[in-house]
């Protein structure tokens, strides 16, 4: 049987400083540190015994521009289990390990929400005329791509030829439902001869893939990434990192890109998934798809047929019912599995009707009619600088400037939630353990890292807990044991006569 | 079950649509036509005033 499709979300941020001269690693640092040190009271630091004499929105610009300040000290671990760190020169927030794809949204939903408050931390303390503006999106239209990665939780026993061949049909034609749309296309030349470069195209990311699979991230990226890395126990486990997506705004994308991707996941463990449904050229068709937003495009399959992404889905939608019907959803979490079913149904349904139809919850389609509709409105050209100042602009993560927020998306997450979701962890899997140690005791957790927790016991020295399972340190778990500890001293106690 | 469905793919059996799935976007395009108008008019205010020099100034380096 499938085992259970923990996931997660790796976002690689957008950044500008406009109004001075500062590098994105400065800005990106400034950012994550604004977050710390003005928001004790939301992460449950306490940086007053540390810094007593530091007014959180009293510092300058000049405090960060010694030379010895440096990017990889901006790592932190939130209460909320995410790391927050500076990677690549942008600002990167990863959710906390989550039990569903509806619970990584919320957890997604809860990075913008802390990226737009560290802007606002930062801009307050910045020189006047000088503002950081954070993008949530994954190109600068200039051939420079930056990635929001997701995380599956799969099986060792599964052959990773197997799931590398299979889930590429999947990453090749799910963009017609969660591509983040892109004006213009970049990377000339790799796509064919005789190809007409797009004015928009559906992914942000497409353009960027040059290899099947491998194990790069920043060049030659590949379709199927082969980092093997679980950081859980490895000889049962991998965390299958994918770097072929787009970083959605809308929610119900988001929804749908975890939710199908881990159906997907699934089905492969158990032998479910179609063999024959695989492409021929994937690094083609990964462009080929992207580029064409009539869905008309065909591809060549390894069989012979040429399908369009639109069939491909609709073929792999059918065996996953079926594999609904004949092993059960628990692997992704049955409710949100079978809400995963009939919102993918109904996303194909519609894109089939009308692309139109689907503009409140598919981000290619809902920048495409605020372009088109922009671009007849004041009668411009294909290549108008404003039609790519839309693209950008509808990921900026400013609320009064967000053009995302403008669209009439569907939201998935009720705010409270997302506030919640800021400061306190799933309760679903270890995460759970990591952020509740914490923000309970802030001064006694030295170390946190996705399969470990570190204290510093007074007397007693580092004590490491280890945590290889992902679905361990749950609430339903360790919940009573916290609750009933007074300090890391005794935790640490009923935790080895427990454990 | 739409008939576009069936015509663009023999192999295909029945996708069924989830019931609301057209509830959310007040569907009729009259009202996607108004609703993209005043969208537009709130991009008018909203969009960057030198769209040129903010795309020129968009330099990101590359991530992962």
């Amino acid at each position: 049987m499938a085992i259970p499709k923990v996931c997660g979300i790796e976002t690689e941020y957008g950044i500008l400083f406009k109004g001075g001269d500062v590098n994105p690693i400065t800005a990106s640092s400034i950012i994550v540190n604004s977050y710390s040190k003005g928001n004790q009271d939301l992460v449950g630091w306490d940086y007053i015994d540390e810094h007593p004499g530091n007014d959180a929105r009293g510092y300058s610009l000049d405090d960060y521009l010694f030379p010895e300040y440096e990017s990889q000290l901006v790592n932190t671990v939130l209460t909320n289990g995410a790391r927050y760190y500076v990677d690549h020169a942008h600002p990167e927030i990863s959710t906390p390990e989550c039990r569903n794809a509806l619970e990584a949204v919320l957890f997604d939903r809860a990075g913008e929400e802390i990226i737009r408050r560290s802007m606002q931390i930062a801009n307050e303390g910045l020189p006047e005329h000088s503002e950081i503006v954070i993008y949530k999106n994954n190109s600068d239209g200039k051939g420079n791509s930056y990635g929001c990665h997701e995380n599956y939780l799969v099986s060792r026993l599964t052959p990773f030829v197997q799931i590398a061949q299979q889930i590429t049909t999947h990453f090749v034609t799910r963009q017609i439902f969660c591509g983040a749309g892109k004006v213009g296309a970049e990377h000339r030349g790799l796509t064919g001869k005789g190809h007409v470069q797009p004015a928009f195209q559906m992914s942000q990311r497409a353009d960027f893939f040059e290899e099947e699979i491998g194990l790069e991230t920043t060049l030659k990226r590949p379709i199927v990434n082969t980092r093997d890395e679980p950081h859980c126990d490895p000889t049962k486990y991998r965390r299958l990192h994918v770097i072929a997506g787009d970083a959605n705004m809308s929610e119900v994308a988001t929804l749908l890109k975890l939710g199908t991707t881990s159906i997907v996941l699934a089905m492969i463990e158990d032998g479910a998934f179609p063999e024959h449904l695989t492409i021929k050229d994937p690094v083609q068709a990964i462009r080929q798809v992207s580029h064409d937003t009539t869905l008309n495009a065909r591809v060549l399959m390894t069989d012979g047929r040429m399908l369009s992404a639109l069939d491909i889905q609709i073929e792999i939608l059918e065996a996953a019912r079926q594999y609904a019907a004949d092993y059960g959803l628990e692997s992704v979490d049955t409710q949100v599995g079978h809400d995963v079913l009939v919102r993918w149904a109904g996303v194909l349904n519609d894109l089939e009707t009308d692309p139109l139809i689907v503009a409140n919850i598919v981000d290619w389609v809902a920048k495409k009619r605020i372009v088109d509709g922009f671009a007849q409105r004041h009668g411009l050209q294909d290549h108008d600088a404003r039609l790519k100042a839309i693209d950008l602009q509808y990921h900026d993560m400013r609320t009064d400037k967000c053009l995302a927020l403008r669209a009439g998306l569907v939201e998935l997450c009720a705010k409270t939630d997302v506030r919640t979701a800021m400061v306190k962890p799933p309760e679903s899997t270890r995460a759970y353990f990591r952020g509740t140690v914490l923000q309970r005791w802030p001064n006694d957790v030295i170390a946190a890292n996705w399969d470990s927790v570190v204290f510093d016991i007074p007397n007693q020295g580092l004590k490491r807990i280890p945590m290889p399972e992902p679905l361990r340190g749950t609430r339903a778990l360790v919940g009573g044991l916290l609750a009933s500890s007074q300090n890391p001293s005794d935790l640490i106690e009923k935790l080895s006569s427990e454990f | 079950m739409p008939e576009q469905l069936k015509k663009t793919s023999q192999s295909r059996k029945s996708i069924t649509p989830p019931v609301e799935s057209k509830s959310n976007l007040g569907s009729t395009s009259k009202n996607l036509t108004t609703d993209l108008d005043s969208l537009l008019d709130e991009i008018d205010e909203v969009l960057e005033s030198n769209a040129e020099e903010f795309v020129k100034s968009y330099v990101q380096k590359g991530g992962q």
